[in-house]
């Protein structure tokens, strides 16, 4: 069994705003999408997912319909507002800027550090 | 989605939760069963995996950012549930606080209509009000009003403002229709459009009318126009005779128009009164207003002022020496109302506060009774501050509710209550309820909701959960018990501070009511008198009308005996004059002693029964051009001819260069009224011959002329009889301002009934609340020690010993209670002293008496409890343990 990860701070946000920029998506299929495409290695506790879902409704960045899935079943399909693209784009850019940062610093020689 | 959304559809809100949640769970279970697991398996694993659908629930809630409005409105909702369940309490902490705030409130509305609010002109807040100031000071000060040659200059040379001068005339209305004695306002033609007022019908003076010579014109109160023109439009142009003078009228002034807050009937302008006095620079008789003109400030108008005062001072050195003026912002001046409303602010503040100490405690005993359910909701989640939120909630609920009550109380009260104010509430119709009043019955709600509230919320359990729970609801913190005993001896002192008021002032009343007032109170009227207008012309022709009209009403059955007086006791208006019993020109600036100098005809004596001490009174012998006589009263003997014979002494008074001969001593009389004389700045009376009056002055002491009549019946049914009996040849001859002597002295005590008769009420309520407040927590405090008292009583304690127990408990919160009360009241009393005319230093025996009044009423509300406690069952209360 491959190791699991607790998400940094804050990333949950990040990752449901991409996975929600795809196309609307229920609660559910956000909380399958992120257990697949991570390998499993992402482990997000599905309790928070909810609670995430709700905090960036209401702060605009994304909104919701009722709609029917495949089986036929009504659920709560989530959409990507105009400001949440913005954020996804904000938030993206500054995420690579980090990781590019952290990895350069992990390069550094052990001597170097001294 | 806006928070009002959410919050107008919180119902929707959960349905769509809880359906996504459980869209999750079945969605998850399904796939588990496709992977192999039995439905029921798939369903628990599914609800693990999700972290249990409620507390998801619960995290999404908070996540929606609203959460506190709704908790708030579950808490208000939650609060109304629990007054529902305790209607007895809910009603008694209603009650008590609807009475409380609905008092504060009453008592702000009056100070904000009467104190603070602005005059209904125009732009009132450039209003200023000029004054002529001295820098010297006799007996009445050195804050003149204006002399009419003085305001026009003041008129001419200032630039930063515009001016306006106005004096009130009292005469006789004598054409059209049945004569009418009114007060007229003689102003100076610009007053009107300063204020902003305009007549309802016709039109306002003109500037040109505003002058000696000009055709005669004048304005006429609503009232008028209805009374005597029917509110006929023929009443512009047609003619009026006012004080003897005839007028055209030319226009109808609104009915809601007043100077300050007096009323006029007749408007006629200064510049056309052909009187002398209007010339003299020494006749100080006007107001003068002034308006500030845009972008000039108090300041500058004030050293306009000064510059002109220097001049005339140079210029006009016998009548402006050391003399200038002074501008101030136009406020309204109430004399001691203020006092009184702040008085009565404070007495229903203390009211209030009783009332909040009694909702404390009992909140608090509820809240401890509670404290097993308050330690189970904490075990489940709940944080202390959402349960101190919650307190707070419920308290914040009663508060708001029982504010809105007393704002109902205030609005009811208001009116009765403005009516009721002795003597009559100044500027009655301003009080009202607006929005400045409504803010303060918020502002008092919601502090007094957080007075009442705080302890209660600040016991919120936090620590020691568990042994809480495991002890139920017996346990009793001692630091509770410290607080309970801190509401009820808060209470006791608010209610002694209240009690030794009501009791200081319950004491001054009796003491006045039983003071001599040096006259003969039984069976006296006094009416204010108006000559025929044409008799006025001449001083023989006016002293000779005097006469025959008290021949003519001593013929009325019934009367005994009657004068004229210039100034009657105890009513208001006085008249001080300076007097020398050595030579001098009162003139001349110097500081003389002051005497109230009364003219008078020689039955007064007679009518009112003052005392005749030594020497005679004044006879018809004492008559023009006989030797000046003068009868002085014992205080005046005292002060002017200390340890000697006043008989036959000389008196130089400040009417007449002559001296005076002191031919008689008489009893003082309590001119200022029963309560205020002691206190009086000048209490010396003189009394002279109205017979003997200088002809200058006849004329302006016949417009301040009296009647006072001895009857043999009651005085009152005599009134309409001598209205027909001195009406005289013309027609025209009227009485005014008609009182009896027993009326005047009732009148002269009635700030003091009626600051009595509140703090009565008020330290009534404080003593209920008090009492309430000592039953409640004693019945609480017995009630948490039943089990001790079982073991107490089954160790073999007797009923009375387990009742002195309770009592000695309650003893101790009375007497630490009065002991912080003694303290309050040594302020309270005070500031009554200052405040009221006629209230000494309390005596010991009226603060025994109020102490003891509490005590007594503490320890009944005590004994109850106290007795149920004595006759607890042992075998019953061991068990409940």
């Amino acid at each position: 069994m491959p190791a699991k990860f607790d998400l940094p701070q804050g990333t949950l946000d990040l990752l449901i705003l991409k996975i929600v920029a795809l196309g609307p998506v229920h609660g559910y299929a956000i909380a399958q999408r992120l257990h697949q495409v991570s390998r499993d290695v992402v482990q997000v506790p599905q309790g928070s997912l909810y609670p995430a879902l709700h905090r960036l409704e209401n702060r605009g960045f994304l909104t919701a319909d009722w709609k029917d899935t495949e089986t036929g079943r009504e659920a709560k399909f989530y959409r990507l507002t105009r400001k949440g693209r913005a954020q996804l784009e904000a938030e993206s850019a500054s995420w690579q800027k980090l990781t590019e940062a952290v990895s350069l610093i992990l390069a550094l020689s052990e001597g170097g550090a001294e | 989605m806006t928070w009002w959304y959410r919050l107008t559809h919180l119902r929707k809100m959960e349905d769509q939760l809880d359906k996504e949640v459980r869209f999750h769970v079945e969605e998850l279970a399904a796939d588990l069963v496709a992977r192999g697991h039995s439905p029921a398996e798939a369903r628990r694993l599914a609800r693990i995996e999700l972290g249990g659908p409620e507390q998801v629930k619960e995290d999404c809630r908070d996540a929606r950012g609203t959460r506190w409005l709704e908790d708030f409105f579950q808490d208000v909702r939650y609060a109304m549930r629990t007054f529902r369940q305790r209607p007895g309490f809910a009603a008694v902490a209603l009650l008590s606080l609807a009475l409380g705030t609905g008092a504060t409130t009453l008592m702000f509305s009056l100070i904000d209509g009467v104190m603070l609010k602005p005059f209904a002109y125009r732009d009132p807040g450039h209003l200023v009000r000029l004054e002529e100031r001295t820098d010297w000071s006799n007996a009445l000060g050195n804050i003149w009003a204006f002399t009419y040659p003085n305001f026009l200059d003041c008129r001419t040379e200032a630039r930063s403002m515009d001016l306006a001068a106005w004096t009130t005339v009292r005469a006789t209305l004598s054409e059209p229709g049945a004569a009418e004695f009114l007060y007229g306002l003689e102003a100076s033609h610009e007053l009107f459009s300063m204020l902003g007022v305009n007549v309802e019908l016709g039109r306002m003076f003109l500037p040109e009318e505003d002058k000696p010579g000009a055709q005669p014109v004048a304005l006429i109160s609503h009232g008028v126009w209805q009374s005597h023109f029917g509110a006929s439009k023929d009443a512009l142009g047609a003619g009026i005779l006012f004080d003897g003078r005839p007028y055209t009228v030319v226009g109808i002034m609104p009915a809601a128009f007043r100077m300050e807050d007096d009323r006029y009937d007749v408007f006629t302008l200064v510049g056309q009164d052909p009187s002398p006095f209007i010339q003299n620079r020494r006749a100080h008789a006007f107001g003068v207003w002034g308006r500030l003109k845009p972008g000039a400030s108090l300041a500058q108008a004030q050293t306009e002022l000064t510059v002109v005062g220097q001049r005339l001072a140079k210029e006009y050195p016998n009548s402006n020496k050391g003399r200038t003026f002074i501008a101030q912002s136009l406020k309204p001046d109430v004399g001691d109302t203020k006092e009184t409303l702040y008085l009565l602010l404070g007495a229903v503040t203390l009211v209030l506060l009783i009332a909040c100490a009694n909702i404390a405690s009992l909140l608090l005993a509820r809240a401890i009774s509670r404290q097993r359910e308050l330690a189970m909701r904490a075990a489940l989640g709940a944080g202390r501050g959402r349960l101190a939120r919650q307190c707070l909630t419920e308290s914040g609920v009663l508060a708001l509710a029982g504010g809105a009550l007393g704002v109902v109380l205030a609005a009811i009260a208001m009116r009765p209550f403005a009516l009721f104010w002795p003597g009559g509430l100044p500027r009655a119709q301003e009080v009202q309820l607006n929005w400045r009043v409504l803010l303060f019955a918020l502002g008092v709600s919601l502090v007094s909701g957080l007075l009442f509230g705080l302890a209660p919320a600040l016991r919120a359990p936090a620590r020691h959960l568990e042994q809480t729970l495991r002890s139920g609801a017996r346990n009793l913190a001692g630091g509770t018990h410290r607080l309970h005993g801190v509401f009820v001896v808060s209470e006791i002192s608010l209610a002694v501070v209240l009690l030794v008021s009501g009791g200081l002032l319950a004491r001054t009343l009796l003491r006045l009511s039983a003071l001599d007032p040096g006259v003969d109170l039984h069976n006296v009227l006094t009416a204010r008198t108006a000559l025929s207008p044409a008799t006025l012309a001449d001083p023989d022709r006016t002293r000779a009308a005097w006469k025959f009209l008290l021949d003519q009403a001593r013929t009325v059955p019934g009367v005994e005996a009657i004068a004229t007086v210039d100034t009657v006791p105890m009513r208001e208006g006085s008249n001080p004059t300076n007097y020398s019993v050595v030579p001098a020109n009162m003139d001349d600036g110097r500081d003389y002693p002051t005497v109230l100098a009364n003219s008078v005809s020689p039955d007064y004596l007679k009518v009112t029964g003052i005392p005749l001490r030594r020497g005679r009174f004044l006879t018809g012998q004492d008559r023009k051009g006989a030797q000046s006589v003068v009868v002085i009263d014992e205080v005046m003997a005292q002060q002017a001819f200390p340890g000697q014979d006043p008989i036959g002494k000389p008196v130089w008074i400040g009417i007449a260069p002559d001296p005076a001969i002191v031919v008689g001593v008489v009893g003082h009389v309590r001119q200022w009224g029963l309560a205020a004389d002691d206190q009086a700045k000048f209490r010396a009376q003189l009394y002279y011959p109205f017979a003997q009056v200088p002809d200058k002055l006849v004329h302006r002491w016949s417009d301040l002329m009296s009647i006072a009549v001895r009857t043999r019946v009651d005085p009152l049914t005599l009134v309409e009889p001598l209205r027909r009996a001195i009406r005289g040849a013309t027609g025209d001859q009227v009485l005014y301002e008609v009182n009896t002597f027993e009326g005047l002295a009732t009148a002269s005590l009635a700030r003091q009934r009626f600051l009595l008769l509140l703090f009565g009420i008020f330290a009534s309520v404080a003593l209920l609340l008090a009492c309430i407040g000592i039953y409640g927590v004693l019945a609480y405090l017995t009630s948490q020690r039943v089990p001790e008292i079982g073991v107490r009583m089954a160790l073999g304690a007797a009923s009375p010993s387990v009742m002195w127990m309770v009592l000695r408990q309650s003893l101790t919160m009375i007497v630490a209670g009065v002991i912080v009360g003694a303290a309050g009241s040594w302020f309270a009393t005070k500031s009554l002293v200052r405040l009221v005319e006629g209230v000494r230093a309390i005596d010991p025996a009226t603060f025994a008496v109020m102490i003891a009044v509490l005590i007594l009423a503490a320890l009944i509300a005590s004994f109850l409890p106290a007795r149920r406690a004595s006759r607890i069952d042992p075998l019953k209360a061991l068990r409940q343990e």
